[in-house]
Formats: C-alpha cells, sequence, structure tokens
C-alpha cells in the first residue's frame, strides 16, 4: 500500500450512495457543502468547537470540520438535509419552531443533528441528558432554554 | 479551512501501518483526529503522510482481565470508554472520558490520540500516570513496554516515536481511584487537574502544572497507607511549592499552586469515598 494524494471514495450520504474523488486534505465538511451542494450543515468556527458542521456519522453526531473526506469512504453520513420529507418537518423540527428555538439559525442544523441523535438512543432524555447532548453546539441567540424546551417537547411526541 | 497538501492511507494491519510509519519521514498516525486535525489547519503541525487507523480493529476495544486490571486499545474512543463493560471494571476511565469536551469529540477521539498528543491539559496523561499503566508501542525494531512515568516526555512528546505506534494500555490490578479539576466552563479544558489512586499506598498526579504529569511523591510518602482526611490534609502541604507551574491568562502560577493542592486532596476523597 502506498500513500495517496487523491482517491476515489464511496460514501452514503442521506441514503444515496456517492462516488467521488477528493484529495486527501479536503475537510468533509467542504466535500459537503462544495462538492455535494449540502450546504445545510454550516462552517460556524472551523476549530471544532461551536458544532455548526455537526451531521450523523455511521449514526453518531460528529463535527465534520474535524473529518476528512478520505476518511469517510464506506461511512454512512446523515446530514439536516435527510431530517424533513417532501417539505414536510420532522417532530423535532416543527418543535423547534414551534418553541422559539432559533433565531438566527445557524446553529440549528448541527443542533438538530445532535438531538436527533440523543432521541433516537435515548427517547425520553432527561433535561440533564439533554443538555449534556447539546453541550457540543454552541448557540450565541437563544441562551439554549427554548432548545432544551423545544427538544423536550419532541420526545414526548416520538420524533422517529 | 483548506489544509496544506497531504499525502493518505488507510492500512489493513498494524504491520503496514508501521511499514508506512517508519517508511515517511514526516509520517504521522490519524486516530479520531479531534487534536491534529485542527493542528493542521493552524499549520501547527504540518505531517506529509497520514496514516489512518481506522482499520485497525485490533487496536479497539476494552478487555477486562480481573481484580480492576484491564487492557485498552489505543482506538478506543472516549464514548466506547464510556459505555464499555469491560471498561466498568475500573470505572474511573468512563467517568473521566464522560467529563472530556463534548458527545461529537468523545464520539470520535481516541484514549490513544489523547496520550499520544500529550498536550498538558489532556485529562488522562495524569489520569494514567496514577493508576501506573503501562504503555505498548509498536515499531520496526519490535515491541517495548514503557510505564507511564517514562511514557511522557515533553509537550506533544511521547516515547512512542517517529514511525512508532502506541497499540494497547494496560491498567494493573487496582484499587480505588479518582478524579478532581478545575476545568474552563463545565467539561472544558483543564486549568488544573489532580487523579489519585489507593492500592495500599497511593499514587498520585497533577496535570497542568508542567509540560508532563507531575507526580506528588513528597504528598504520597506522607500519606503512607492512612487515607484518613486528616492526615491528607497533612500531607498535601508544601506540594505547591514544589511546583512550577506556567501562568496564563486563565490561572496564575500561584493559583495553579493553590489548585494543586486542593484538587490532589480531592481526587484522594473521591479515590477513598469509591466503593
Amino acid at each position: 500500500m502506498e500513500a495517496v494524494t487523491s482517491k476515489r471514495i464511496t460514501v452514503t450520504v442521506n441514503s444515496e450512495e456517492i462516488e467521488y474523488d477528493v484529495e486527501a486534505r479536503r475537510l468533509l465538511v467542504h466535500f459537503l457543502r462544495d462538492d455535494l451542494d449540502l450546504t445545510g450543515t454550516h462552517v460556524g468556527c472551523d476549530t471544532g468547537n461551536c458544532g455548526a458542521c455537526t451531521v450523523l456519522y455511521n449514526g453518531v453526531p460528529a463535527k465534520s470540520c474535524m473529518l476528512l473526506a478520505i476518511q469517510s469512504d464506506g461511512a454512512s453520513i446523515e446530514t439536516v438535509e435527510s431530517l424533513a420529507r417532501d417539505g414536510e418537518l420532522t417532530p423535532l423540527q416543527q418543535s423547534f419552531s414551534d418553541h422559539h428555538a432559533l433565531q438566527c439559525g445557524y446553529c440549528t442544523p448541527g443542533m438538530l443533528m445532535s438531538a436527533t441523535a440523543l432521541l433516537r438512543s435515548n427517547p425520553a432524555p432527561s433535561e440533564d441528558e439533554i443538555r449534556k447532548a447539546i453541550q457540543g453546539n454552541i448557540c450565541r441567540c437563544t441562551g439554549y432554554v427554548n432548545i432544551v424546551e423545544a427538544v423536550k417537547a419532541a420526545s414526548r411526541q416520538g420524533v422517529s | 479551512m483548506l489544509l496544506r497538501d497531504v499525502e493518505y492511507a488507510r492500512p489493513k494491519t498494524v504491520e503496514e501501518a508501521i511499514r508506512l510509519l517508519s517508511g515517511n519521514e514526516g509520517a504521522r498516525p490519524l486516530a479520531g483526529g479531534q487534536t491534529l486535525v485542527n493542528v493542521m489547519k493552524a499549520r501547527a503541525a504540518s505531517p506529509d503522510v497520514l496514516v489512518d487507523l481506522q482499520d485497525l480493529d485490533d487496536l479497539r476495544g476494552v478487555r477486562d482481565l480481573g481484580n480492576g486490571s484491564v487492557e485498552i486499545g489505543a482506538m478506543t474512543t472516549c464514548a466506547q470508554l464510556v459505555a464499555d463493560e469491560a471498561a466498568g471494571a475500573r470505572s474511573i476511565l468512563g467517568e473521566v472520558a464522560a467529563t472530556i469536551a463534548d458527545a461529537q469529540v468523545r464520539n470520535r477521539g481516541t484514549i490513544g490520540g489523547n496520550v499520544c498528543s500529550n498536550d498538558p491539559t489532556n485529562h488522562f496523561p495524569p489520569l494514567l500516570v496514577a493508576l501506573n499503566a503501562t504503555f505498548t508501542i509498536v515499531g520496526a525494531a519490535g515491541e517495548r513496554t514503557v510505564p507511564a512515568d517514562e511514557f511522557f516526555l515533553g509537550v506533544y512528546m511521547t516515547a512512542a516515536g517517529p514511525g512508532e505506534l502506541l497499540t494497547t494500555i494496560t491498567i494493573p490490578q487496582g484499587g480505588q481511584d479518582g478524579f478532581a479539576a478545575v476545568t474552563i466552563g463545565r467539561d472544558g479544558t483543564a486549568i488544573v487537574s489532580a487523579a489519585a489512586s489507593l492500592n495500599g499506598g497511593a499514587r498520585i498526579a497533577i496535570g497542568c502544572v508542567d509540560a508532563v504529569p507531575v507526580r506528588a511523591r513528597g504528598m504520597e510518602e506522607r500519606i503512607g497507607s492512612d487515607f484518613s482526611d486528616g492526615n491528607v490534609r497533612a500531607a498535601v502541604e508544601g506540594l505547591g511549592g514544589t511546583l512550577d507551574p506556567p501562568s496564563d491568562v486563565h490561572a496564575s502560577a500561584d493559583y495553579r499552586r493553590h489548585l494543586a493542592e486542593v484538587l490532589a486532596v480531592r481526587a484522594v476523597a473521591a479515590a477513598r469515598e469509591r466503593r
């Protein structure tokens, strides 16, 4: 085996299998946004702190600014675009709207992906568990209270 | 952020990984990437070749060896340490892992990456020194084991050198363990941390006060095998004066000396109260 500077990867993004030539230095978030035009995944800090770039990577939340696209060969990725189907919001997304859980919206895709993963693995989380789950997602507008309320309310309805 | 041009390989075996690492000057292992990718963005590190360890399944997981002894694969993530039943045989591992950064980072970040990056603020270096862990390192010349007291060499430097790979961390039988830290925000970067393990005597290590974890040897000797609160509080006297911590925007050197004493007592108390 020799090291390469680029490679054709096969990756499942939002249930669709995609083959793509990527450079080794390309971050996953740029692959999603610039190559696949999935601009719902945001670049916030680009230092691994803010969580705006959170996607589900093989089913669990990960920050796509701290992954290389080339690492994802064979992986399954879910972005915020996978949530609403035919314009119909998921209960979690509807709950964010109902509870005013966003203002500028920049952190929202990451918040939704972290909370979606939480509710899949823990359908009835406590407030502490919700706060711990979104700890890696920074919001500068809401003060978090309404986000926690939205996740709590969605958990009462079942999110899947 | 556009990274500097880099080459990439994803070996299937440890042997292949060693060949790639030792055959390319400037090659670096890529574990979870939660430190390395960021320092590459900042151009603080510019590896020429990344050797992605994700397919090395032998390096993942925890084995319960009995009586609190556990063997941890270097590619075991923090999230696995929190959830893994075998890791529960030494519950401090999961408890500390659960306080590292956030869910996303814990899902990717590995214990091997945490110790090999050896940022002085990292959690696992002082903990593994207190637990008297041994580190198995594989290189082209074969395999060797290094005790925790000799593994951490400097900031971002460990006994696992260029061309080598940390494969396994082994915790010996023990012991009641405790950890305490003052952090920047909840589960944030540590300002000072302390870890203790009680097993006949006490082993105590302080983090964030030097380039590597510092054993509180004087305190350990003064504690002897009397873990009572009164004796521990008496034994910590003078610990701060033996330390030469840095001053920065978060804490002065004097405040870090103070915290080291407070946290060493808390770590021993947490260990003592563990069942």
